[in-house]
């Protein structure tokens, strides 16, 4: 992506890449708000159990919850450094964010063996089928979100970012902030409210 | 035909990446120390939901409050961090555009439980 400074002509002067994202992103509320909307559907719907109130560990979800959070801040922090030119400590913040991410994929791993553990499944009851969809993907894109930060991170030891490439990390943080609201609503949703 | 083509054959302004930046990014993207502030916030807000769970307050109470301190925190994220609040309004119609189809989503499944969303 070495067109940053390639004097693009575009119909809005606005950069393409950070529109497509933006893009991207508006589709991807309308994904994680279809599952969000059908597991609100069908929760409490539940046949047979194991039940969400059997479940949740709230002490353990609010620790996954603000370690996604901090994670936010990182990546922000690693955008700020960038853009004064400072690629050692964009570095850094950047391999804090992907470790704060893999830490968080490790919660969520633990979690679900934890869960699988006590009976639920995806096809145990509809509480399982919609849970594991809904944290799954939100899971796979956390995954998918630490390699993209792996690689901006191999890829500027190379040298191959610098002040005048900021956009790529705004790109990737973008990306980043995203998953992050979409866990604040989860967490929300489908950790702290409990059906009465 | 590209659209530069176009737009220079009818006689109209191109705008380049670089010269839009200008307006795109608006420039005034927050510091280090407004970050710090707002994760410090999101932190608090965060604290104050686990411990609301925990205080026993009724049922819809307690779902207005952890819905209100969530909104918070989803406006901070997307106000500061993804600089909705700096950049270009075009960012800011996209992704509200999704939101409100995901709003419809949700619409729906309200009138679906007939209100008995939580």
């Amino acid at each position: 992506m070495a067109v940053g400074s390639a004097h693009l002509e575009t119909s809005t002067g606005i950069d393409n890449r950070k529109l497509a994202m933006w893009l991207f992103l508006g589709s991807e509320c309308l994904f994680f708000g279809s599952l969000i909307a059908a597991y609100l559907l069908y929760r409490g719907h539940s046949l047979t159990g194991p039940y969400p109130e059997d479940l949740v560990d709230i002490p353990f979800t609010s620790v996954s919850a603000f370690i996604l959070l901090m994670s936010s801040v990182s990546m922000v922090l690693a955008l700020a450094s960038i853009q004064k030119g400072n690629v050692r400590n964009m570095q850094i913040w950047l391999a804090t964010t992907a470790i704060l991410g893999a830490m968080f994929i490790a919660g969520q791993a633990y979690e679900f063996t934890e869960f699988h553990h006590e009976g639920l499944s995806l096809s145990a009851n509809l509480y399982g089928t919609t849970f594991f969809v809904l944290t799954g993907f939100h899971g796979a894109h956390v995954t998918i979100g630490v390699l993209i930060l792996l690689s901006l991170l191999t890829y500027s030891f190379r040298g191959g970012i610098q002040k005048q490439d900021s956009l790529k990390i705004e790109l990737a943080g973008l990306y980043w902030h995203f998953v992050d609201i979409v866990w604040i609503i989860i967490f929300t949703l489908v950790y702290l409210i409990q059906p009465q | 035909m590209t659209l530069a083509e176009y737009r220079r054959k009818r006689g109209e302004p191109i705008i380049t990446e670089e010269e839009g930046a200008d307006d795109a990014h608006a420039e005034h993207h927050p510091g280090v120390t407004e970050y710090t502030q707002i994760g410090l916030i999101l932190f608090i807000i965060t604290a104050i939901e686990v411990g609301i769970y925990y205080v026993g307050l009724g049922h819809n109470l307690l779902v207005a409050a952890l819905i209100g301190l969530s909104a918070i925190k989803f406006s901070l994220v997307v106000l500061w961090f993804m600089h909705l609040r700096f950049d270009n309004r075009l960012f800011s119609t996209l992704f509200l555009m999704g939101l409100a189809t995901a709003a419809s989503v949700f619409t729906v499944v309200l009138v679906a439980l007939h209100g008995q969303l939580v």
